[in-house]
C-alpha cells in the first residue's frame, strides 16, 4: 500500500525532531493511536501537554522564540477557538510587530460525522484567514503535505495548516481536471475536494463537463495562470468547502477568482445551522449530490 | 470575602534585617542606579506625553521601580518576559535606551518600529522578548521559552491582575510539574486599572504557588529584599516571587490619583543615606536624570531631521 496522508506526516515530523531538533507538542498525543497515527509512537521531541489550551498555545509560541520549529496538534479545530489567541495575537504578528520571527506550525484536525456533534465538528480555517501574519492551507494528499512542510522549515511564518480526518488514509494525489468542453469550474477546498471528484465523475455522467481545480493554499491566495484560465474559459465558477459561508474561506476565495478573472464565481459551504450529534442532524461536508445539484442551478 | 490586600500591604513585609547594610556599597549604588534610571526615565515619558511628543498609549511604572532593579540583579543573563509596564525592565536588564525612546517617538528604528508603544518593547538580541498587550499572555510563552530548552533560565513578570487570568494559572502549574527553570515574578500593586485586589479574589498568589508545589515568598519591593530572593530562587527554580509595591500614576496615561501607600524610592535614599552613600546617591540619580534627557533630546533631534 502507498504512503498514506497519516504516515507522511508522521514521518515528517520524525525527522523534524531527529534532524532539526524539531518538537510536536500538544494534548493526548501518545492516547489511542498516536493521533491517528500521525504522531511517531516515542518521547524524544513529543512533548504531551497539561488540558489547557489556551496556554498551550502560548507554551508553543515559546517553543518558536527558543527556536526549537514546535509543530502544535490541535486533536479537533473546536480547540482553535480557545487556543487562537497565541496563535494570531502573538506568532502572527510577531514579525511585523516585533521584527523578529515566530515559526510555528498549526496542525489543525479537523473531523465530522460519527456524533462529533455540534461544536467538534468541522473546520475553522476561515477566521484564521481574516488575521494578517498567518498564512492557511489545507492539503489532502501526502504530496501536498511535503509541500506545506518544506514551506513550513523554508520560511519564518507561522502556519496553520487545516487537516481533515477525511484525508488521513488517503494516498493519492488529487490532479486538476481540466477539459476543452467544460460549461463550468469547480474549485475545492479541503475534504470537499473528495465530493467534489464524485460531483464531477456524476455530473459528465449526465452530460454536464466540469473542470476541477484543487485549492490547497487559502492564504497567501495567488492563483496561478493554470487555475485562472479554465474559469475564463468557461465562464462561471463555484467554489466549494467544508466551512460556512458567511465571511468563509469559500466566499472569500470566490471574490478574488471573479475579481482576477471577472467572471461569475459562486460559493458553497455547509447549511447555516449546527450540526447535531444524531446522523439525521449532523451537517457534513458538502455531498456530490449537493454540489451537483448547485452546479445544475447555476447553468439554468 | 477575606482581604489578601491586608495586612500584607506594608513596606516591610518579609524584611531581613541587615540585607542592605551587608551588601557591599557598589551593588548598592548600582540597585540605586537603575532605579533612578527607570525612574527619570518614566517622567520623562509622563512629561512628553503632556507635552505632545509621545502620543501612543504608555503605561508608567513611577513608584514600582524597584521591582525591576533588584530583580535584575540577581537574573542577570536570563530570557525576560514582561509586560506592558515594561519600561523599568527593559532598562534594569539592559535593554537599548535609545530603542525604546524611538519606539515611544514612533521612529523606524524603535525597538518596534513604531508599531506598539509601550507594551511591546524588546531587545530580543538581549534577551527581553516583547510582550503582544494581552495581560499575562507572555507567562505562557515564557514557560514555553523554558521548556526549549537554551540553558538560560527565564524570568517573567506580571502584575496582580495578569496573576488571575487563567493561563497565568495553568503556566504556574506547567512549570511545576516539569520543574521548569522559570522565575515568577507579581508586580502586585493591588490595582487592575482601579480594582483592588480585595474585590476581585480571596487567594494569595504565593500560597496558590506553593500549593503547585514550588517555593514561593511574598515580599514588599525592599530592592535589596528582591535581589536577595531574586538571587536565591535562581537556583531552586521554578519559584515565584510577589512583590508588594506602589504604582503613583494610573493604570495607562499621566494621571495620579495621588501618591500610593508607601515612597519607596525616598525610602531607598533615606537608607543609603543612613548607610553614608547620600553623596553619592545624589549624584547618581543627578547623572540619570541628566543620561536620560540628553538621550531624549539627542532623539528628538533626529526625529525632527528625519
Amino acid at each position: 500500500m502507498d504512503r498514506t496522508v497519516a504516515d507522511t506526516i508522521r514521518e515528517l515530523t520524525r525527522r523534524h525532531i531527529a534532524d532539526h531538533n524539531g518538537v510536536v507538542v500538544g494534548q493526548c498525543l501518545s492516547a489511542v493511536g498516536w493521533v491517528q497515527n500521525t504522531v511517531p509512537a516515542q518521547t524524544e521531541g513529543v512533548v504531551e501537554l497539561p488540558m489547557t489550551d489556551i496556554a498551550g498555545s502560548g507554551f508553543a509560541v515559546g517553543l518558536a522564540l527558543a527556536g526549537r520549529r514546535p509543530v502544535l496538534v490541535i486533536r479537533f479545530q473546536s480547540f482553535l477557538w480557545l487556543n487562537a489567541s497565541p496563535i494570531v495575537n502573538y506568532a502572527a504578528k510577531s514579525k511585523e510587530m516585533f521584527g523578529y520571527p515566530c515559526p510555528l506550525l498549526v496542525r489543525a484536525i479537523a473531523s465530522e460525522g460519527g456524533g462529533t456533534g455540534p461544536v467538534h465538528s468541522h473546520a475553522y480555517h476561515s477566521m484564521f484567514m481574516h488575521m494578517p501574519g498567518l498564512p492557511v492551507c489545507a492539503p489532502m494528499t501526502p504530496g501536498e503535505y511535503e509541500q506545506v512542510w518544506e514551506r513550513y522549515l523554508s520560511h519564518d511564518d507561522p502556519l496553520l495548516v487545516s487537516e481533515h480526518r477525511a484525508s488521513y488514509k488517503n494516498n493519492r494525489e488529487l490532479p486538476d481536471i481540466v477539459r476543452d468542453d467544460a460549461v463550468v469550474t469547480l474549485y475545492a477546498v479541503g475534504p470537499a475536494r473528495f465530493t467534489a471528484e464524485q460531483a464531477v465523475a456524476d455530473l459528465a455522467d449526465r452530460g454536464i463537463v466540469c473542470n476541477l481545480i484543487h485549492l490547497v493554499w487559502l492564504k497567501p491566495f495567488a492563483p496561478s495562470p493554470a487555475q485562472l484560465d479554465p474559469l475564463r474559459a468557461t465562464g462561471r465558477g463555484l467554489v466549494v468547502d467544508a466551512t460556512y459561508e458567511t465571511c468563509g474561506a469559500a466566499r472569500s476565495l470566490a471574490y478574488d477568482l471573479s475579481q482576477a478573472t471577472g467572471r461569475m464565481v459562486a460559493a458553497m459551504g455547509l447549511e447555516e445551522r449546527s450540526p447535531g450529534a444524531s446522523p439525521h442532524l449532523d451537517n457534513l461536508t458538502p455531498s456530490a449530490e449537493r454540489i451537483a445539484a448547485r452546479i445544475e442551478a447555476l447553468l439554468r | 470575602m477575606s482581604d489578601p490586600s491586608s495586612p500584607d500591604r506594608t513596606p516591610d513585609l518579609g524584611a531581613i534585617a541587615g540585607l542592605a547594610e551587608a551588601e557591599a556599597a557598589s551593588q548598592s549604588l548600582e540597585l540605586f542606579r537603575r532605579m533612578a534610571v527607570a525612574r527619570a526615565f518614566d517622567e520623562h515619558v509622563r512629561r512628553a506625553q503632556m507635552a505632545g511628543e509621545v502620543r501612543t498609549l504608555v503605561y508608567l511604572g513611577v513608584g514600582q521601580e524597584a521591582v525591576a532593579a533588584g530583580l535584575s540583579m540577581g537574573a542577570e543573563g536570563s530570557w525576560v518576559l514582561g509586560q506592558h509596564r515594561g519600561h523599568a525592565l527593559y532598562l534594569s536588564f539592559g535593554g537599548r535606551i535609545e530603542r525604546v525612546i524611538d519606539e515611544l517617538l514612533g521612529m523606524p528604528s524603535g525597538c518596534c518600529g513604531g508599531m506598539g508603544g509601550s507594551p511591546p518593547i524588546h531587545d530580543f538580541e538581549r534577551g527581553i522578548v516583547g510582550h503582544n498587550g494581552l495581560i499575562g499572555d507572555q507567562v505562557p510563552v515564557a514557560v514555553g521559552m523554558a521548556m526549549g530548552g537554551t540553558n538560560r533560565p527565564v524570568v517573567t513578570v506580571f502584575g496582580d491582575g495578569a496573576a488571575e487570568e487563567d493561563y497565568v494559572l495553568t503556566s504556574l502549574g506547567t512549570a511545576a510539574s516539569r520543574r521548569l527553570p522559570i522565575l515568577f515574578v507579581c508586580e502586585d500593586n493591588d490595582l487592575s486599572v482601579l480594582t483592588p485586589t480585595r474585590d476581585r479574589r480571596t487567594w494569595k498568589l504565593a500560597e496558590v504557588a506553593r500549593g503547585f508545589g514550588m517555593e514561593a515568598v511574598d515580599i514588599a519591593d525592599d530592592p535589596w529584599l528582591v535581589a536577595h530572593w531574586t538571587t536565591a530562587l535562581m537556583d531552586r527554580l521554578p519559584a515565584v516571587i510577589n512583590v508588594r509595591t506602589c504604582r503613583e500614576y494610573w493604570h495607562v496615561g499621566t494621571g495620579s490619583d495621588g501618591p500610593g501607600e508607601w515612597n519607596r524610592y525616598e525610602m531607598v535614599k533615606s537608607r543609603l543615606a543612613a548607610m553614608g552613600l547620600g553623596d553619592e546617591s545624589r549624584r547618581i540619580e543627578r547623572e540619570a536624570a541628566q543620561m536620560v534627557e540628553a538621550r531624549w533630546t539627542e532623539r528628538l533631534q533626529i526625529r525632527s531631521a528625519s
